[in-house]
C-alpha cells in the first residue's frame, strides 16, 4: 500500500463540502448489567464478571435492568428526544468473538429515542446538531491479541477474550448529517462530543469516561465537491477515544479524503482506525465484506411500552443541564463570554461552583481554580478536578486568606501542601508554621534584629537613602519565612530609622 | 417459482459459518423452501387487522431491579471454553492473512 497524501486543510476546504456523522457509545453506570445480575465495575479481573446470561450459554435468559432503561429515557430527554411509545429489542448477528452469543442485544428499526437536538457552541457561533435515534445495547467483551505488533489485531496469532464488558448497558446516540460547518467542522465534532459528555454526566448515568473507554465515539465523514448536490461516500473512524482525538480524526479524514478525491481516486465505504500517536487513520479491513447482521425482532425480551407517566416522572427528575447552568452561572460570576468558555474548556464550572457553595466569593474561587490550581494540574498532566484537593478545601485556604490569617503567597504553599498529601488546610497551616505576622510586636522584634545584623545598610538608610531599605524588607521577609506584611515592614523600617 | 434460491442459501450458509457442499446445499434448498412456503401460508390468513407480531405472550415492561447477583467463578466460566490463557477465552487468529 502506498503512503496515504492528505491535502492542506484549507485547500481541502476550498474544494470540498464536509459532512460529518457522529455516532457515541456510552456505557451506562448501572451496577448490574443490561440483562443479569453482573457487576459492572471497571477493571476487575478477567472473567469474575460473567454468568450464564452474558457468556450466552443454552438455556438462559435475558431480563432488561429497569435503571438501565431509566438512563436511556433520561439522556433521550435531555437531549429534547421523543420516547416511543412501544419499541423492541432486536438481535444483530455477526461472528466475532466479542460476543459469545454470536449476536448483540441491541435496537434496529425501532429506538426508543428520537428525533433530538443538541446546540454547540464553537466560536461564539451556535450549532444545532440534530439527533437521530438512541437506542439501548449491550456492550462487548474485550480482546487482547496475542503475537502482532503492539496488541494490534494484524498479524495476531490469536486472541485472548475477557468477556467481563459484555452485557454492560450501552447507550448508542447517533447524530444526523451534520453540514454547513465548513472550515469548523472539526471543531463542531469536538464541540458536539464534550458537551454530549457535559450532559450525560450532569445526568449522572454513567462516568463518561473516554480513557476508559465508558464513552467512545465513531467518526462518519465525506466530502462533496463545491457545487455538487450529493453528498460522497462516507468512512466511518473507530477508536476516537478522546476529545481531541475527535477534532484531529475529522480533520485527518477531511485531508486524506480530499487527496484521493483530488487525484481522480474514489472513497471506499469502509471502517477506518484512529491512531492516537499519528492523529491519522489507516482502513480497519483488508477484505470487507458487504455486512448483514439479519436484525430480527429479540424473541427473549419482550417490547418495551414506557408509560407518559414514567416519561414525565423522569423529565421532572432531570437536572439543570449544562446550558442551562452555564448562562447562570455567566450571570452570577459576573463573566464575559471569553472568561466562561475558558472556565468551561477548563472543567472548572462545577469546582467553582461548590467552592462557592462552601462559601467563597465566585471572584477569587475562579481566581484559584484558574490560575493557581490550573497551573499545577498542568504540571502534573492531570485533568483539574483530578487534583487532590476539593472545593471545600479552596474555600477554607480563601476564608483564612480573608480572615488576614494567610497572604496569598501563603495560601499558594497551603495549595501545594494539601496536594502533597500533607492533610487539609488547617493542618497544613499548622504543620508548616504558616501564618501572617501581624503582631505588630512580633514584627518589631524581627526588624530590630535585622537593623542590628545589618548596620551599614540601616546608616545608609538613615543618611537619607531610602532605596536601600529594600534590602532591610528583604531580610525581614526572610526571617519571617515569608510570613511578615512587607508593607508594614517597609513603614516601620524606616520609621524606626528615622526616614519616614 | 421457489420461496428462496440456491444462491441465497450460498450466502446464509456463509453468514453462519456453515460449510457446505454441493449435495448438501441443494438438499438444504429444497428443504428451505418448502418450509418458507409452508410459513407463507400463513401470512394468507392473517387478515390487515391482526399486526405481525414477534412474540408469544402479550406482555410488555418486563423488567428486573437493578441489583447485583452472584456471578460464576472464572474456573467455572472458562470450563467449557475450547482453549483458556491468562484467565481468558483462548480465540484463534480472527484476521485473515492479508492475501
Amino acid at each position: 500500500m502506498s503512503t496515504p497524501t492528505v491535502m492542506k486543510f484549507d485547500e481541502a476546504l476550498a474544494k470540498f463540502e464536509p459532512v460529518l456523522g457522529i455516532e457515541t457509545h456510552i456505557e451506562l453506570g448501572t451496577a448490574s448489567k443490561m440483562f443479569c445480575g453482573c457487576a459492572t465495575g471497571f477493571g476487575a479481573e478477567p472473567n469474575t464478571q460473567v454468568c450464564p446470561v452474558c457468556l450466552g450459554l443454552p438455556g438462559s435468559l435475558p431480563v432488561t435492568n429497569h435503571a438501565a432503561i431509566e438512563g436511556i429515557i433520561k439522556i433521550g430527554l435531555a437531549l429534547n428526544c421523543e420516547i416511543v411509545e412501544w419499541c423492541r429489542f432486536a438481535r444483530k448477528n455477526y461472528f466475532y468473538p466479542d460476543m459469545p452469543k454470536n449476536y448483540q442485544i441491541s435496537q434496529y428499526d425501532e429506538p426508543l429515542c428520537v428525533d433530538g437536538h443538541l446546540e454547540v457552541e464553537v466560536e461564539g457561533e451556535t450549532y444545532r446538531i440534530e439527533i437521530e435515534r438512541v437506542h439501548m445495547e449491550e456492550d462487548t467483551g474485550k480482546s487482547l491479541h496475542v503475537g502482532g505488533a503492539t496488541g494490534r489485531i494484524q498479524g495476531a496469532l490469536h486472541s485472548l477474550v475477557d468477556y467481563n464488558r459484555a452485557g454492560i448497558p450501552l447507550v448508542e446516540i447517533v447524530t444526523k448529517p451534520i453540514t454547513a460547518t465548513e472550515d469548523k467542522a472539526p471543531l463542531v465534532a469536538r464541540a458536539y462530543a464534550t458537551e454530549l459528555r457535559e450532559l450525560v454526566r450532569s445526568l449522572g448515568v454513567s462516568d463518561v469516561r473516554m480513557e476508559q473507554g465508558s464513552m467512545r465515539c465513531d467518526v462518519n465523514v465525506s466530502l462533496m465537491p463545491r457545487g455538487a448536490s450529493e453528498w460522497g461516500t462516507r468512512t466511518e473512524t473507530k477508536n476516537v477515544n478522546s476529545l481531541r482525538s475527535v477534532e484531529r480524526a475529522v480533520r485527518s479524514e477531511i485531508e486524506r479524503q480530499a487527496a484521493v478525491l483530488d487525484a481522480g481516486g474514489t472513497i471506499v465505504q469502509e471502517t477506518r482506525h484512529f491512531h492516537e500517536d499519528s492523529g491519522t487513520t489507516t482502513s480497519g479491513r483488508s477484505k470487507e465484506e458487504a455486512q448483514d447482521y439479519r436484525y430480527f425482532p429479540e424473541p427473549d425480551l419482550v417490547p418495551m411500552a414506557p408509560s407518559r407517566a414514567w416519561v414525565e416522572e423522569l423529565r421532572a427528575t432531570l437536572p439543570e443541564l449544562p446550558a442551562a447552568r452555564r448562562r447562570r452561572v455567566q450571570g452570577e460570576w459576573g463573566l464575559s463570554d471569553l472568561e466562561l468558555r475558558d472556565v468551561v474548556n477548563a472543567g472548572a464550572v462545577d469546582l467553582i461552583e461548590d467552592t462557592v457553595k462552601a462559601g467563597a466569593d465566585a471572584a477569587t474561587a475562579r481566581k484559584w481554580w484558574m490560575n493557581e490550581l490550573s497551573r499545577r494540574a498542568t504540571e502534573q498532566g492531570v485533568e483539574l478536578a483530578e487534583l487532590a484537593i476539593t472545593p471545600a478545601q479552596v474555600a477554607r485556604i480563601q476564608a483564612m486568606v480573608d480572615a488576614g490569617e494567610l497572604n496569598d503567597k501563603l495560601a499558594r504553599q497551603v495549595f501545594e501542601g494539601v496536594l502533597a498529601g500533607e492533610g487539609a488546610p488547617d493542618e497544613v497551616v499548622a504543620a508548616r508554621g504558616l501564618k501572617v505576622v501581624s503582631d505588630e510586636g512580633a514584627l518589631s522584634a524581627i526588624i530590630d534584629q535585622v537593623i542590628a545584623d545589618n548596620a551599614a545598610v540601616a546608616d545608609k538608610v538613615r543618611s537619607g537613602k531610602v532605596a536601600a531599605a529594600g534590602a532591610l524588607v528583604g531580610a525581614v521577609m526572610k526571617a519571617s519565612r515569608g510570613q511578615a506584611d512587607a508593607g508594614r515592614a517597609r513603614e516601620l523600617i524606616l520609621e524606626k530609622l528615622g526616614a519616614s | 417459482m421457489s420461496a428462496i434460491t440456491r444462491d441465497e442459501v450460498v450466502h446464509l450458509a456463509r453468514l453462519s459459518r456453515l460449510a457446505l457442499g454441493d449435495d448438501e446445499l441443494d438438499h438444504l434448498a429444497a428443504q428451505l423452501d418448502q418450509i418458507i412456503s409452508a410459513v407463507a401460508r400463513v401470512q394468507e390468513v392473517a387478515a390487515e387487522d391482526i399486526p405481525p407480531t414477534s412474540h408469544a405472550l402479550p406482555l410488555t415492561n418486563v423488567y428486573r431491579p437493578d441489583e447485583v447477583r452472584p456471578s460464576l467463578t472464572p474456573e467455572q466460566a472458562l470450563a467449557g471454553a475450547p482453549a483458556a490463557e491468562d484467565q481468558r477465552f483462548r480465540v484463534p487468529r480472527i484476521l485473515d492473512e492479508e492475501a
